[in-house]
């Protein structure tokens, strides 16, 4: 469906879903915030951390961005932009991590 | 503009992409974005990784102040809601509703800068003082000293040549409250002799300071360039809505997409600065 045959009942039930995701990143951020205050030990503070960041951010693509109701190429590029962003944050790790912060001569 | 030179696809969707061009485009752009923020992320999570024992804090909050930054991440969600409502109102034909949604965003993104502004300068009006020989403050022999400069305390000096501070003759420095409690040790005099180094919390303190510092400042930049988009149809959105209400849904649409991919950077800087 285009945005441009939209109509006004349509865009004012948007606005209820908007309103909803906005309530849900509030609480998500009240989470985030209260997680840190109970001091995890770190890995599970990470695990927490990036899960409740990785729904809003979903969130945020999905229903801001219109992302859910997209159709067609824009997946594929997403995807191979997911896998190649992936990719970027596994360099460390590929890496030889022993050698990581230490003095080579 | 004359039908002879219509684009195509220019408001209409593509049959491949299933979106008109610029909303295409708009996103192509978006994905190199997420290769710029993902590079740096990355080189946070090598340099964290390789940091040697002891030389990057325990969580962000040690140094950082949660409290704003959970105040601006409430700023930033509620500027991409008022972005959304803003397209919305157009899509319904509400000029005056869509264009008073796109103020209070930009109000939002500025509130923002100003939360920023105030962590920034805290940073830079706030010191690191390492010992050569450890020092007894508040009963405790440490180290390093954390304070903000006493009032008498004579101005720093930076030395030209490599950007760091000189070693004064001495320092009163007032240091800061220890964890849990409000009241600060009395103030410190420092003897030069005794100071091994001294910075303030900008980006020379320390790796995870430079990080910090790169990565929200790039960040910012992002909304300073959102907010000029946004003051440009402010000014000048009303009248082009007049003649052409779907064009401007359509350009307020991609500046939307574009404000809440930022929102969405925070939303991940937020944790991994702050919390982690």
């Amino acid at each position: 469906m285009s945005h441009h045959e939209m109509t006004a009942e349509e865009v004012s039930h948007h606005v209820r879903t908007y309103l909803k995701v906005f309530g849900a990143l509030l609480v998500l951020t009240v989470i985030t915030v209260g997680v840190f205050y109970l001091h995890l030990p770190i890995v599970g503070a990470v695990v927490v951390a990036l899960i409740v960041a990785s729904i809003k951010g979903s969130l945020v693509a999905c229903y801001f961005m219109h992302l859910i109701s997209e159709r067609g190429l824009i997946y594929w590029i997403l995807a191979l932009c997911a896998l190649f962003f992936v990719v970027l944050l596994l360099l460390p790790v590929i890496t030889d991590h022993e050698a990581v912060g230490t003095v080579t001569h | 503009m004359s039908a002879a030179v219509a684009i195509p696809h220019d408001m209409e969707p593509h049959p491949v992409t299933g979106m008109y061009n610029g909303k295409f485009g708009l996103w192509l752009f978006l994905a190199s974005e997420v290769m710029l923020f993902g590079a740096l992320f990355s080189s946070y999570v090598l340099l964290r990784m390789g940091a040697p024992e002891g030389t990057w804090p325990k969580h962000g909050a040690e140094i950082l102040n949660v409290p704003l930054a959970t105040f601006n991440t409430v700023v930033l969600i509620t500027s991409s809601v008022t972005m959304v409502m803003a397209w919305a109102a157009l899509k319904m034909n509400n000029i005056a509703r869509g264009q008073l949604f796109l103020t209070v965003t930009f109000l939002l993104a500025g509130a923002f800068l100003v939360v920023k502004y105030f962590e920034y300068s805290e940073k830079f009006n706030h010191f690191e003082v390492w010992l050569k020989e450890p020092m007894v403050v508040d009963g405790n022999s440490v180290s390093s000293i954390r304070g903000h400069l006493a009032k008498d305390c004579p101005p720093l000096t930076k030395e030209t040549h490599i950007r760091a501070f000189a070693i004064p003759e001495f320092i009163l420095l007032d240091p800061d409250a220890p964890a849990g409690s409000k009241e600060h040790p009395p103030t410190l005099r420092i003897d030069g002799g005794n100071i091994r180094r001294i910075s303030d919390f900008g980006p020379a303190h320390s790796t995870f300071l430079a990080t910090y510092f790169t990565l929200t400042g790039l960040h910012g930049l992002h909304i300073i360039g959102g907010m000029v988009v946004i003051l440009y149809f402010m000014l000048t959105g009303s009248r082009f809505a007049q003649k052409r209400p779907d064009k401007y849904a359509d350009r307020i649409e991609c500046t939307g997409l574009y404000w809440h991919f930022v929102d969405l950077v925070w939303i991940f800087l937020f944790p991994v600065l702050y919390l982690l």
